[in-house]
């Protein structure tokens, strides 16, 4: 952890933000640090900024929510953090429980994947091997990191299996990825990530695919699951609800950025970025009779190749005109912090935000 | 009067085998008895999961698929039994909005093409110049620029592209308007403008929705009825407010829970009723009550053998479920905000 501290207090790192020990004292729980992480890729028509200086910290045992649109950067976040980019130019600190993995040899990155850190992906069906039994993927995944013979592997994917709720284990170890229904499969996605019990779950939109009832399910798979082990859990979804339930923490992102971050309390009541009261206004609730219009976020998301100058929301902002000088075109904002743990990147001042927030948007949602 | 009905609408696929016998072995029971009425100027919303027959469904109505059985009239004519060529001409006053708007427009033709391919089949406009005014009226309704006209698919967004498949839907001058999954596939910011825009068009047009999504909290907001599916059959109908704060029917009750709601406390204080096991095959559907393999409030023998009938609690309310009244006050389980503390737990879970 010394070594953490020396890279944290580097001048580069403290202007994104402080390092969030978010509750005090608290701090040698932080599982994984990202500091300025930025993924570039060089493509055609020009240098794609896919994520754009994202920092934020991942403690054991607790969940971190990453929510955002489609072309965000939430996904490709998660791929870097795996070190899963060949191609990309990805500059940034990703702290693993005490080493740097951008830094770090990929020979000894590929031994931490699967065994320290996993993931789970959105559609399982493309993430089986369609040509293997599930069980060979997953006694492979085990004795990829476990010096253990064919015997003991299998015996430890009947019980990873068995674990994550599927019927029969011995029997569906000799299935096949198509003859498991769509929650079965996310189900045996679950197993194989988890086999080497991992301290890092990255789970990427792992309920997208799935109707809500199976999603409940596999929710509750994940939470059951957490408590077991104490992993730290990476959530990565669109669905505000979801993140509701799962996450401590929360971080919206937008064009690659992180606009706002924070306790999941704090960025749903109090929140401070003129997007999430667009993401929250856009979510129609089932536990309202509401009849009144949505109140959408007009536009669409911006080309990462293009990015707006200044605050890269403000093209779709109903605040643009706001802060004085032009400012939110011109400036690109840095997060603030707006309370304890709770940071924000937007020119309006907390006031103004904190005024627009309670009168205007709160009553209508 | 109600502008579209159906009466015990069936559609069962034939399950084949064999090389040279091809018998019929089974049936796929997509669509297995569905009655419904639709009122004139409202929303009908559809939901279920995934494989309980909704989309089958819609298509049924267009007879995009053959109906096996059942009637679907559409004011006064019962278009299951229509001959093919006066189908033909039926279908402009029923259009349908896919889910996958880039996989539903043909990317080698442009806005304008697509938009006037449908009215010259229709016979709709006198002429081409006629045609294109329409047209561009019809884009400014939902939102898209004229010079879109001139454009190709791939150059919208996914909003803006699900705004072309409604205008193909709107240029026909459609009374009722089929909605699969209108949005599904778009992001949040991007959902709550399409579903915005199809309320506008509906005040301002006097359209007919019926609308089928997965997503019960898009469907709540837009709809007036819905009618929830559970493998084939409709197993709960009552107006939106009334389905959703007091639903009756296990699976129904089940399906809210299961939605998560954007707002942490709420969660916490939630509970869920989990359902366990998978949706079983409609090619195989079980016998009495179809939830009954899954329904943690199941009863001795009866619900295994008697399937219940759609019956009527109060106005507008129907339920297909033996015990509902029972269930019902064993365990209010009422999503609202006076009693979501209430909400009491599954006996299984």
């Amino acid at each position: 952890m010394s070594d953490l501290d020396k890279k944290q207090s580097a001048p580069e790192s403290a202007a994104v933000s402080e390092p969030t020990a978010l509750v005090p004292g608290t701090a040698e729980e932080t599982f994984l640090s990202v500091r300025d992480l930025k993924i570039h890729f060089d493509t055609d028509d020009g240098l794609v900024k896919s994520v754009d200086g994202v920092s934020f910290d991942v403690r054991r045992g607790k969940t971190l929510g990453i929510v955002g649109e489609s072309g965000s950067g939430k996904s490709v976040t998660s791929l870097g953090i795996m070190g899963l980019h060949q191609k990309a130019k990805v500059s940034g600190e990703v702290w693993l429980d005490g080493e740097n993995l951008v830094t770090a040899d990929p020979d000894h990155v590929r031994r931490l994947r699967g065994r320290k850190m996993a993931m789970i992906f959105q559609d399982p069906l493309s993430a089986l091997h369609p040509y293997y039994t599930v069980g060979a993927q997953i006694t492979e995944a085990y004795r990829v990191h476990h010096p253990v013979g064919k015997k003991e592997a299998k015996a430890r994917a009947v019980e990873m299996l068995d674990r994550v709720g599927i019927p029969e284990p011995a029997k569906r170890f000799s299935s096949y990825p198509h003859e498991f229904s769509g929650g079965m499969r996310q189900r045996a996605m679950i197993a194989m990530s988890l086999v080497n019990n991992p301290e890092l779950l990255i789970a990427d939109e792992p309920t997208t695919a799935l109707d809500v009832t199976v999603q409940a399910q596999i929710l509750d798979l994940i939470r059951d699951l957490q408590k077991e082990f104490g992993s730290a859990v990476i959530m990565i979804t669109h669905d505000l609800g979801v993140v509701a339930e799962m996450a401590d923490d929360l971080l919206v992102m937008y064009g690659g950025r992180c606009v706002e971050r924070g306790s999941a309390e704090k960025v749903f009541y109090e929140p401070q970025h003129p997007y999430t009261w667009g993401l929250l206004g856009s979510m129609p609730r089932i536990d309202r009779e509401e009849t009144d219009r949505l109140i959408p976020v007009k536009g669409s998301p911006p080309s990462l190749i293009n990015v707006p100058d200044g605050c890269a929301f403000n093209p779709r902002c109903p605040y643009a005109d706001v802060p004085k000088d032009n400012l939110t075109r011109t400036v690109r904002p840095e997060l603030r912090e707006v309370g304890s743990g709770h940071f924000s990147a937007c020119h309006m001042s907390q006031e103004e935000r904190t005024r627009i927030w309670t009168e205007e948007i709160a009553p209508k949602l | 009067m109600s502008l579209l009905e159906l009466r015990d609408v069936k559609v069962h696929f034939p399950v084949r085998a064999g090389i040279v016998t091809n018998r019929t072995v089974g049936h796929v029971y997509a669509v297995d008895g569905v009655s419904l009425s639709v009122e004139a100027g409202r929303t009908y919303g559809l939901v279920g999961e995934s494989g309980c027959g909704k989309t089958t469904l819609g298509r049924a109505v267009l007879r995009l698929v053959d109906v096996t059985a059942g009637e679907v009239v559409l004011d006064g004519t019962d278009l299951a039994t229509l001959p093919a060529e006066e189908m033909r001409r039926f279908r402009r006053r029923l259009q349908m909005v896919f889910q996958d708007p880039l996989g539903s427009l043909n990317p080698r033709q442009n806005i304008e093409s697509i938009l006037a391919e449908g009215m010259t089949a229709h016979g709709i406009g006198t002429s081409n110049e006629d045609r294109h005014r329409r047209i561009l009226a019809i884009l400014d309704k939902v939102g898209l620029p004229a010079n879109a006209l001139s454009r190709y698919p791939h150059e919208f967004s996914g909003g803006q592209r699900q705004r072309i498949g409604i205008a193909r839907a709107l240029v026909l001058e459609p009374d009722v308007l089929i909605c699969d999954e209108p949005v599904s596939a778009l992001d949040v910011s991007i959902q709550a403008q399409v579903v915005n825009l199809l309320e506008e068009l509906q005040d301002s047009m006097g359209l007919t929705y019926v609308v089928i999504a997965h997503d019960l909290a898009v469907v709540r907001h837009i709809s007036d009825v819905v009618g929830v599916m559970y493998l084939g059959s409709l197993v709960e109908e009552a107006p939106s407010d009334v389905l959703y704060a007091a639903p009756r029917h296990p699976y129904t009750r089940a399906l809210m829970s299961a939605v998560p709601i954007p707002d942490p406390d709420v969660e916490d204080s939630r509970e869920r009723i989990l359902l366990t096991g998978d949706l079983p095959s409609p090619a195989n559907p079980p016998a009495g009550c179809r939830f009954h393999t899954r329904c943690p409030w199941k009863r001795e023998t009866r619900c295994a053998t008697e399937r219940p009938e759609m019956r009527e609690l109060a106005d507008g309310h129907r339920v297909a479920c033996h015990f509902a009244e029972e269930i019902a006050q064993e365990s209010p389980g009422e999503i609202t905000d006076g009693n979501r503390e209430n909400l009491a737990k599954s006996p299984r879970a």
